[in-house]
């Protein structure tokens, strides 16, 4: 009875490996760096306790049956769970600052050519071309966006680029201020562009959603699941007679779908498949994808700058990213350090803001373009 | 060096695609102000 007591108790304990241990102390430090540090801790804190709860020896959570197997199945298989989540973001979402000045989307696009350019390194490094393609789009600075990608193409690579992604999110004030006066002069930092006031109708507040999902359906038909969902989010808060769905989708379901994704993403850390050679590169390319995109939106800023005559300031186009208001507080920064006078914040939300429909279109691009290369 | 072709090709489509799809999309904002004209717009546009 002893004996059968003893391998009871022991067995969780015995089969306790190397890389179980070293993903559970991974897992800590995520929830540690969320507590401590405040990085994403809505996301960092379930992915962190997921992983610890995985990396636990014969609970079978993730085995067929397991109860983070079937949260996993039901919502990052089916990819119901970063679909969801965009339905939150779209609601939280206010479009108008795009009006202030249209052409500036420009510069929202470049901020997406980090995504093609790491896809390069990452077939340079070995990776398969799918996988490479699932890499660059951590330089969309999008968690959803990469967990919709990588959770139906590379399903391999989706715990470490789901981390990387919102781990790199998180760092973008302290990551892109550095490149920002590396690649710019003290001059260029200076330009003040002035202050624009934009006020728009509610009716183009409304149709604005509904032609943005058509239209970017039309060009990429893949990513209208990802569009879809985030066009349905803003439409629902500003055709101002579903405040009740608005809120839902701001609050409560943008608050479960979280929770669940973040669990899901934590139950994909398991040591045997997170602690490897892969995770460390993915992690190297991720944030070189975010320097190549944050230059990529400074040198088409300089490029703007030059063409209208010395009224662009160059910082802007560093907030052509999806991490939303992050980037577009960093140019504010190093703004009005340069010239306590500028006042960018206005100019960069309009780029942040178009970051955010660009990563997505950036994605569907890619997406129509594997599949069309038949690589899926 | 199929690799890197597939790659190259992909970022020139890509960027391309991105950027005259963002493009279009401010057309379509610019348009969208213009039949729908804005009540108040003021712009002060002071270079120092």
């Amino acid at each position: 009875m002893l004996d059968i007591a003893w391998k009871t108790f022991s067995e969780g304990v015995m089969n306790l490996g190397f890389n179980e241990a070293l993903m559970i102390l991974i897992g800590g430090l995520l929830v540690f760096l969320a507590i401590r540090y405040g990085f994403e801790p809505l996301l960092l804190i379930p992915i962190g306790f997921g992983a610890i709860l995985v990396n636990l020896p014969m609970t079978g959570l993730m085995e067929p049956g397991g109860l983070l197997r079937i949260i996993y199945d039901a919502g990052i298989v089916t990819e119901l769970f970063p679909c969801l989540v965009f339905i939150g973001i779209g609601a939280m979402a206010d479009f108008t600052p795009i009006f202030a000045n249209p052409r500036i989307l420009l510069l929202s696009a470049a901020g997406q050519f980090g995504i093609f350019l790491t896809v390069i390194l990452a077939l340079m490094l070995g990776f398969s071309k799918v996988d490479s393609c699932a890499i660059g789009i951590i330089g969309a600075c999008d968690g959803p966006t990469a967990i919709f990608f990588s959770s139906q193409y590379a399903p391999g690579l989706l715990g470490a680029i789901s981390v990387a992604a919102y781990s790199y999110m998180s760092l973008v004030p302290i990551i892109q201020p550095p490149i920002m006066k590396m690649l710019t002069t003290k001059k260029e930092r200076m330009i003040n562009m002035g202050v624009t006031k934009i006020s728009v109708r509610p009716v183009v507040k409304i149709i604005f959603p509904i032609i943005v999902t058509i239209f970017v359906s039309l060009i990429a038909p893949k990513g209208a699941p990802l569009i879809g969902m985030l066009m349905l989010g803003n439409f629902l808060r500003e055709c101002g007679v579903v405040q009740r769905l608005s809120n839902t989708a701001q609050n409560e379901l943008a608050n479960i779908v979280t929770l669940l994704l973040g669990i899901s993403i934590g139950a994909t850390m398991s040591g045997d498949s997170f602690v490897r050679l892969s995770t460390l590169k993915v992690f190297a390319l991720g944030l070189v994808a975010i320097v190549l995109d944050t230059a990529c939106g400074i040198f088409l800023g300089k490029l703007m700058n030059v063409l209208s005559g010395g009224k662009i300031n160059p910082l802007i186009g560093a907030a052509g990213i999806s991490a939303f208001p992050m980037s577009a507080r960093c140019v504010q920064k190093v703004g009005q350090q340069a010239n306590p006078q500028n006042f960018l914040l206005m100019h960069a939300v309009s780029v942040n803001t178009g970051g955010q429909v660009g990563s997505i279109v950036a994605a569907a691009i890619m997406i129509s373009l594997i599949i069309k290369l038949g690589l899926v | 060096m199929e690799n890197l072709e597939f790659g190259l090709s992909l970022a020139l489509v890509g960027m391309g695609g991105t950027l005259v799809g963002l493009y279009l999309l401010g057309l379509i904002s610019n348009l969208l102000l213009k039949i729908f004209p804005v009540k108040s717009r003021s712009a002060d546009k002071e270079n120092k």
